[in-house]
């Protein structure tokens, strides 16, 4: 009975059906199903799919972005029970997300936010133009395990090191690693500004913010 | 709306028809087949016995304009309607009898033989984007005598799809049209569902040669489609203007029409060519010269004007190798066949003013097609609205925010045509991680890909063993015993 469920949620998230994906979490609180199973073994199964199908080029932004908010749609409704259980959904860690200063570009870092999100961590995304003290203030508020900042210009993307440079000082490093992305970020780039991992796309990022946190297994 | 394109006024397309009504009296058209010229004597026409030149009244086209087909399919293996001759349906094809192929580790052009043809089959086999296969090649490894039916043979054999193909001489169009036949099952059967086109040439200027007129005869007294593939070049083997071009290739085709008509009225034509300019300093016929484009598009837009069905040759390069010369001048060839509407193009896969053969670019020109049918399919309303209803509630003023709408995942396939990797639209750093190909190179590893994932369709064993009975028969006649894999397709 609940394998055939996990199935149906499986495929909701893979059809990127938000509806469905919440009327199935609601079902599963009526059949006094566990809230953590219910994600880690029907849920989870359909980011993971949509994610692989993304990597061979068989799947397109639209199918993973719609997949990553029915993920959102159905966690929000087990959420609460997990709650009421006393029980938190193991998250794989805590992530700040930001566009760094003076650069307003945020497609990617948003669906890096939704990715990372459908898959287990915890995110916060302040958004675009976001200052060094800003990211970093964040980070240590929510005690992030990884930042995570994005530049789409070669004239904003120094601003990345600038962050790094600072956590340095303040000897964050390593406790917070450091992802980062865009356009015009190369592997020369990364290597110069020490950072700790940059991906191509949005599903590379999930990949590599898990290797961070030491969950590349998961 | 499908979006076309037109360079004729109305007026323009009067002279020509009303010119190439008086082209067909003086000088008239020289033909060369003593059976068509009966039908023609028989039919009202004044032969001259000393030079075959054949005086064909209006009235005869007119007639035979009444009685061939507005428009007609061609059926795939399973006898599905796939490809349609007619209105102004778009389908592409592979070019046919190639004598070279582009080796793309080598770069030199290797004489044909019957692994070339094979792999290019294979190529287009899988690419939806070809609606048919050609007998691309000449199998220079086999007899002369049965060079056009073994190619016949190898298609079958290797395809699902239509086939585009054409005979050598009168012999073996009826070889190859009996082959069909005992393919189908019986002549009824491939003529009332036919697989294949027969490509017919007039000779420029204005002659119907003993072989093409056989041609047409013996196809339409089959009732196998029969494509006229008028070859005008402006200014050697026609009038230098494209309008003198045009009325020599209307006349050609009305002479055509008039005499494979006369022999089986109702049997389906179709009106085609290869026109293309001279080029003046090599004395050349470049096939990617836009002239030449322009020459297909005008013609097809006189033959629609009488309700025919249309053929034509472009997609080609006259590049020796898959570089830009090829890219650019296929691409755009290929677009301006697609706005003109025209029924069928060949040329794909070709360098060389057609005489090469490359599955490089087949690949290559693939995409240029997929783009060039995104462009005819236009651009479409989809919503109630336009623009209004994709702004709801949940526009947060980001840029992702149609990214996460459901008409976004529901419609942009429909929207925009998803290149395969042939088509570089990675950033800089993935592009070198892949190896920093160019498009050759990418067009090299889909050929490879494509070539590891073909299968041999499957075919009733009890026709492949009929078609190799009857390749076999024509194989011994020639005092070979046995073909270049031909054994190993013995079923």
């Amino acid at each position: 009975m609940s394998e055939e469920l996990y199935k149906e949620m499986a495929q909701s998230i893979i059809d990127g059906d938000s509806d469905i994906a919440i009327e199935l979490a609601k079902r599963s609180i009526e059949l006094n199903m566990h809230p953590l199973e219910t994600i880690t073994k029907g849920f989870v199964i359909g980011v993971n799919y949509i994610g692989d199908q993304f990597g061979l080029g068989e799947a397109f932004l639209p199918e993973l972005v719609m997949a990553g908010e029915a993920m959102k749609a159905a966690v929000a409704v087990l959420e609460p029970e997990l709650l009421k259980l006393g029980e938190a959904r193991e998250m794989l860690g805590k992530v700040v997300l930001a566009t760094v200063e003076g650069d307003i570009h945020e497609i990617g870092k948003t669906l890096v936010g939704t990715m990372l999100s459908a898959s287990g961590f915890e995110v916060v995304d302040l958004g675009v133009d976001q200052p060094s003290e800003k990211i970093i203030g964040k980070a240590l508020e929510i005690n992030a395990d990884i930042i995570g900042m994005s530049a789409l210009l070669t004239t904003t993307m120094v601003r990345q090191r600038e962050v790094i440079e600072e956590l340095d000082k303040e000897g964050l490093r390593p406790r917070i690693k450091v992802m980062v992305g865009g356009a015009p970020i190369t592997r020369d780039w990364v290597t110069k500004i020490k950072a700790d991992g940059y991906s191509e796309d949005a599903i590379g990022a999930v990949k590599i913010a898990k290797d961070l946190v030491g969950k590349g297994d998961q | 709306m499908q979006p076309k394109l037109t360079l004729l006024s109305d007026e323009i397309i009067a002279r020509i028809l009303s010119e190439a009504y008086e082209l067909l009296i003086k000088p008239g058209i020289k033909v060369q087949n003593a059976g068509a010229r009966e039908l023609l004597a028989a039919a009202g026409a004044t032969i001259d016995s000393k030079t075959d030149v054949a005086q064909i009244p209006a009235s005869l086209v007119h007639k035979a304009l009444e009685t061939v087909p507005r428009d007609f399919y061609l059926y795939d293996y399973d006898g599905n309607p796939s490809v349609h001759y007619g209105g102004d349906n778009v389908h592409f094809d592979p070019g046919s009898s190639g004598i070279t192929m582009l080796n793309p580790e080598t770069l030199e052009h290797d004489t044909t033989e019957t692994e070339h043809l094979i792999r290019l089959l294979k190529v287009a086999e899988q690419l939806p984007q070809y609606d048919a296969q050609s007998t691309a090649v000449i199998c220079h490894d086999v007899p002369k005598e049965i060079q056009d039916s073994y190619r016949l043979y190898l298609v079958l054999l290797h395809s699902k799809k239509p086939i585009v193909t054409g005979a050598f001489t009168n012999k073996t169009v009826q070889e190859m049209i009996d082959m069909l036949s005992v393919f189908a099952g019986s002549a009824q059967a491939a003529s009332e569902k036919p697989r294949a086109i027969f490509d017919v040439c007039p000779a420029p200027p204005l002659i119907w040669s003993n072989f093409g007129a056989g041609n047409l005869i013996a196809l339409a007294r089959a009732g196998v489609p029969a494509e006229i593939v008028s070859v005008p070049l402006s200014g050697a083997a026609a009038p230098v203007t494209m309008l003198g071009t045009v009325t020599q290739h209307t006349a050609e085709c009305f002479a055509g029409i008039v005499i494979h008509q006369l022999a089986k009225a109702g049997s389906p034509i179709v009106w085609g060519g290869a026109a293309a300019i001279f080029d003046m300093r090599k004395g050349a016929t470049p096939m990617g010269a836009v002239e030449t484009a322009m020459l297909d598009c005008s013609y097809a837009q006189v033959a629609k004007t009488l309700n025919m069905p249309t053929h034509t040759y472009l997609g080609a390069t006259d590049s020796k190798l898959v570089d830009a010369q090829a890219g650019l001048e296929s691409g755009i060839s290929a677009m301006v066949g697609a706005l003109s509407g025209i029924n069928m193009i060949s040329g794909s896969g070709m360098l060389d003013f057609l005489a090469c053969h490359s599955a490089e670019k087949l690949v290559l020109d693939a995409e240029g097609i997929a783009m060039a049918k995104r462009m005819i399919g236009g651009v479409k309303l989809h919503t109630d609205t336009l623009a209004t209803g994709f702004y709801d509630d949940k526009i947060n003023f980001k840029g992702g925010d149609f990214l996460k709408q459901k008409a976004t995942m529901q419609l942009f396939r429909e929207e925009q045509h998803l290149p395969s990797s042939v088509i570089d639209r990675d950033s800089t750093r993935a592009w070198k991680a892949a190896g920093s190909l160019d498009a050759f190179g990418r067009c090299k590893i889909r050929v490879t890909e494509l070539l590891a994932s073909y299968k041999r369709p499957e075919i009733d064993p009890a026709q492949e063993r009929r078609l190799y009975a009857f390749m076999l028969d024509l194989t011994k006649k020639t005092g070979v015993d046995i073909l270049p894999l031909l054994e190993h397709y013995q079923p």
